[in-house]
């Protein structure tokens, strides 16, 4: 029975012992910590609720059954079998393949770069919500202190604190701007925090992972039962999920659940191999991968549901505003009235027109003045209107949910349990993202044995919030979208499909089945043989030539926030420079494909075991 | 002749406020918004009121300390409340400029809301823009107070766990010497075998054989 050349002990440890896990719930709550994300509040319900509701989970449970589970059970099982790091893992597996590793670790540090940065921004919404009233409720005034802000009275005051207050944003890509100090010294306190949890590897992050894995789900469970007792809930709840099944006809939403599975476990980072290469060899790996993915996905349908009756009551709020009168000039809200602006055109006693009388009085009006009804500025109030306005992404937490946050009774403290979520999550994301570059660094040897583990941990931080105070700039946002939506994704995919084939075929399934057997007792059965071999390469593959064509077919743009555009607050769509092509963001792939790098990392690997070998008199022959 | 003047001077009067006419305002309030069950209606006595806080805010403005009540003229009462006003001069001929109205009412305001229980809301003054209130900023931001006592706290935790990691990596470099220690101490612990003790065995009635006694030995590598 072939064996995984079994690693050498004086080459695969630092002359110690690899650390461990205290316990298993540590690994769990780490491994659930990475995988639950920001994505599973800010993404998913959205395309649940863009993809035909209750319908969109049956595209995503088969992506699950079939992509997702398969590849994480894979990365887990090799990083317990090999106990490496990414880059030492795939060494093992072969010299050809450790530019694989290379691509995991050099992906990982820059998805990290970007990601901390929005940490950062929930931090400062975090630390802005301590006070009463929230910043974001109303515009500041200008300078004669007769009105509003210009910019601030076109959009809304939640829109300004974002785009203004907080980002400062330009209104090109190519403006960079100046560093917004704020987001600096935000910046730095999260990276700060990341440093101090992750300073001693799993030893520090263990204890911490209880908190922040943990205290998300119970500020969700808070939002649900606020939530469900808020007036319009139900009907956001209802419109998320009543299925129309025939959306599935549409292929690209097949594309995004198959995305969205994929990124949602944190896939292809190597963070979960260097998760699971600190567990004792003998551990279940495979009920492991099955229950923590299926974690993940209960945690998006819990949120779902947290956000979806929160977006309904402000839906119901914003509909009612429409309808009867205006928020106060330069509140949030929607600056339309009808029944006010009726009254007032016509001089009709105070709340003489109810809502139900509303539309026939505006037709009464409307036969005998109608000039007068026209000039108007009546806007038609469907309620569908206002459950349809649903974002995704930052600007569903930071512009969305806050300014549904403004209308529950005792505000700030809703705004500081939400941040608090937020950034928690991101911080558990992050520690898995700082550990697969981490744990790979300190197998490779990338400093000497003398360096404690603080220095280097505190050396990649440091590095890291300097490379990250680009995205402090005022176009800072612009080059943060074009990372997550292209870089990012498009990198994974190349990453994992190399990772499914090489365990696949280059390891060698019966190997590899073999070690799961020594691993879990019992052999893999037919359905994971079946997935790691055809179904999910195949299906990573086309989602990538799908994603390809995708972006191909028109350039890329984003959508800038300009307020001398005509249609403010509209966004403005402007190209990207020319230089970021599909092609170009695939550049951290390369070590994948290069042999230099897999040269490289063969060198670092061998040297160590050289160093190690010597450092040892008397070596242990057992 | 009496008759002719007075009507001239309601026609005058009537010409000189108007909808639309110039230096005239309109005025919207909206009682019932503001005070729900306690509104009060809107009749000739509160008209009376609010001729005399503009007045009031006109005698603040100066050269117009002369305005008197019956220089405040009201039109085109409506059931919504709202008017029109228009403010003339002494003689009663001409009325004054928009801008020192308009200057006028805005230094007012407060006081004027006040009267009436109305806010810059409910009391609307077409065409005057009210001043807003000044945002309240505190000298230091709350969100710096804040993230200062996250960033020490952070700071003062790093420390301490660099410190203690030194600490230990110093303690763990003593200890090969220690263990040395330990492992004699082992030699010398009682061997128990099948719960007795061995060394008793040695002492008691056992008999030493010399043939196998060997020097002692110290514990042989691994």
């Amino acid at each position: 029975m072939a064996h995984a050349p079994e690693p050498d002990p004086a080459a695969s440890d630092l002359g110690e012992e690899r650390p461990k896990w205290d316990n298993k719930a540590q690994y769990f709550l780490s491994c659930i910590g990475f995988a639950v994300g920001l994505g599973n509040i800010w993404r998913f319900p959205y395309l649940c609720q863009t993809y035909g509701g209750g319908a969109f989970l049956i595209p995503y449970l088969i992506a699950l059954v079939f992509e997702g589970i398969p590849i994480f059970h894979v990365e887990l099982a090799i990083g317990q079998r090999l106990r490496k790091g990414s880059v030492g893992v795939w060494t093992a597996i072969s010299p050809y393949l450790s530019g694989v590793g290379l691509g995991c670790v050099t992906l990982s540090l820059l998805i990290s770069l970007y990601y901390n940065a929005i940490v950062a921004w929930v931090l400062w919404y975090l630390l802005n919500s301590f006070q009463h009233p929230l910043p974001w409720s109303s515009c500041p005034p200008d300078l004669n202190r007769t009105g509003f802000v210009e910019e601030c009275q076109g959009s809304s005051a939640v829109s300004y604190f974002w785009y203004r207050q907080t980002l400062n944003i330009a209104a090109d890509i190519n403006d960079s701007g100046s560093i917004q100090w704020w987001l600096l010294l935000c910046l730095a306190a999260s990276w700060a925090v990341v440093y101090m949890c992750i300073i001693r590897g799993i030893e520090t992050t263990g204890k911490v992972i209880y908190f922040t894995a943990l205290f998300p789900y119970l500020v969700l469970t808070i939002f649900v039962i606020r939530g469900l007792t808020l007036p319009g809930a139900t009907q956001g709840l209802i419109y998320l999920f009543t299925p129309k099944m025939h959306i599935l006809q549409n292929p690209q939403v097949w594309l995004d659940a198959a995305t969205q599975i994929f990124f949602s476990l944190s896939l292809a980072f190597g963070g979960h191999i260097a998760f699971a290469s600190y567990n004792s060899p003998r551990n279940d790996c495979q009920k492991d991968a099955v229950v923590i993915a299926l974690v993940n996905s209960m945690t998006s349908l819990y949120a779902s549901i947290a956000v979806f009756s929160v977006l309904g009551f402000k839906a119901t709020n914003d509909h009612e505003h429409c309808l009867d009168r205006a928020a106060p000039q330069g509140e949030s809200g929607p600056p339309s009235r009808n029944i006010l602006s009726l009254i007032n055109e016509f001089d009709f006693p105070e709340q003489s027109i109810s809502r139900d009388d509303y539309l026939a009085v505006l037709m009464h009006l409307n036969a005998t003045w109608p000039k007068r009804v026209a000039q108007l500025p009546l806007k038609v109030c469907r309620l569908e209107d206002f459950l349809d306005k649903s974002a995704s992404g930052p600007g569903l937490a930071f512009i969305v949910f806050t300014e549904a946050v403004l209308h529950m009774p005792g505000a700030p403290a809703w705004a500081v349990l939400f941040f608090g979520m937020l950034f928690t999550l991101g911080l558990s994301t992050m520690f898995g993202g700082m550990e697969a570059v981490i744990t790979p660094m300190l197998d490779v040897g990338v400093l000497p044995r003398w360096v404690p583990k603080e220095a280097l941990t505190g050396l990649v931080c440091l590095a890291c919030f300097l490379f990250a105070t680009c995205f402090t700039l005022q176009s800072g946002n612009y080059w943060l979208e074009i990372f997550d939506n292209v870089a990012a994704s498009l990198n994974l995919l190349i990453l994992a499909f190399l990772e499914v084939v090489g365990v696949a075929y280059v390891y060698g399934m019966k190997r590899f089945c073999d070690d799961i057997a020594w691993m879990t007792g019992r052999r893999p059965s037919p359905y994971w043989r079946l997935t790691w071999r055809v179904v999910s390469p195949l299906l990573l593959l086309t989602i990538f030539v799908a994603y390809i064509t995708l972006l191909s077919q028109k350039p890329l743009s984003y959508r800038a926030w300009n307020p001398k555009y005509e249609l403010f607050p509209a966004r403005q769509e402007k190209l990207y420079p020319g230089w970021c092509s599909p092609p170009a963001c695939c550049c951290p792939c390369c070590p994948c494909c290069g042999s230099r790098g897999s040269r490289f990392a063969q060198l670092l690997t061998r040297r160590r075991m050289w160093r190690d070998r010597d450092a040892r008199p008397d070596t242990n022959t057992s | 002749m009496l008759w002719l003047l007075f009507f001239l001077m309601t026609a005058i009067h009537a010409e000189l406020c108007q909808p639309g006419a110039a230096n005239a305002f309109k005025v919207r309030l909206s009682i019932r918004t503001a005070l729900g069950n306690k509104a009060y209606t809107w009749d000739t006595s509160e008209e009376y009121l609010f001729k005399a806080m503009v007045a009031f805010s006109m005698r603040k403005v100066p050269n117009r300390e002369a305005t008197e009540i019956s220089h405040v003229l009201l039109c085109n009462v409506t059931q919504r409340v709202s008017f029109w006003f228009v403010v003339t001069d002494p003689s009663k001929n001409h009325t004054l400029p928009a801008v020192e109205v308009q200057t006028a009412i805005r230094m007012n305001k407060n006081r004027i809301n006040g009267a009436f229980f109305l806010n810059d809301q409910t009391l609307e003054f077409l065409k005057i823009p009210s001043t807003l209130a000044p945002p309240m900023d505190p000298s230091v931001p709350i969100w710096i107070i804040i993230f200062g006592v996250i960033f020490c706290i952070v700071i003062v935790a790093i420390t301490l766990l660099i410190l203690s990691g030194i600490w230990q990596r110093r303690r763990k470099n003593k200890e090969p010497s220690e263990v040395d220690d330990a492992e004699d101490k082992c030699e010398n612990m009682n061997t128990i075998e099948n719960g007795i003790p061995c060394d008793p065995l040695d002492m008691k009635g056992g008999h030493i054989n010399d043939a196998f006694m060997t020097e002692d030995e110290r514990l042989t590598p691994l």
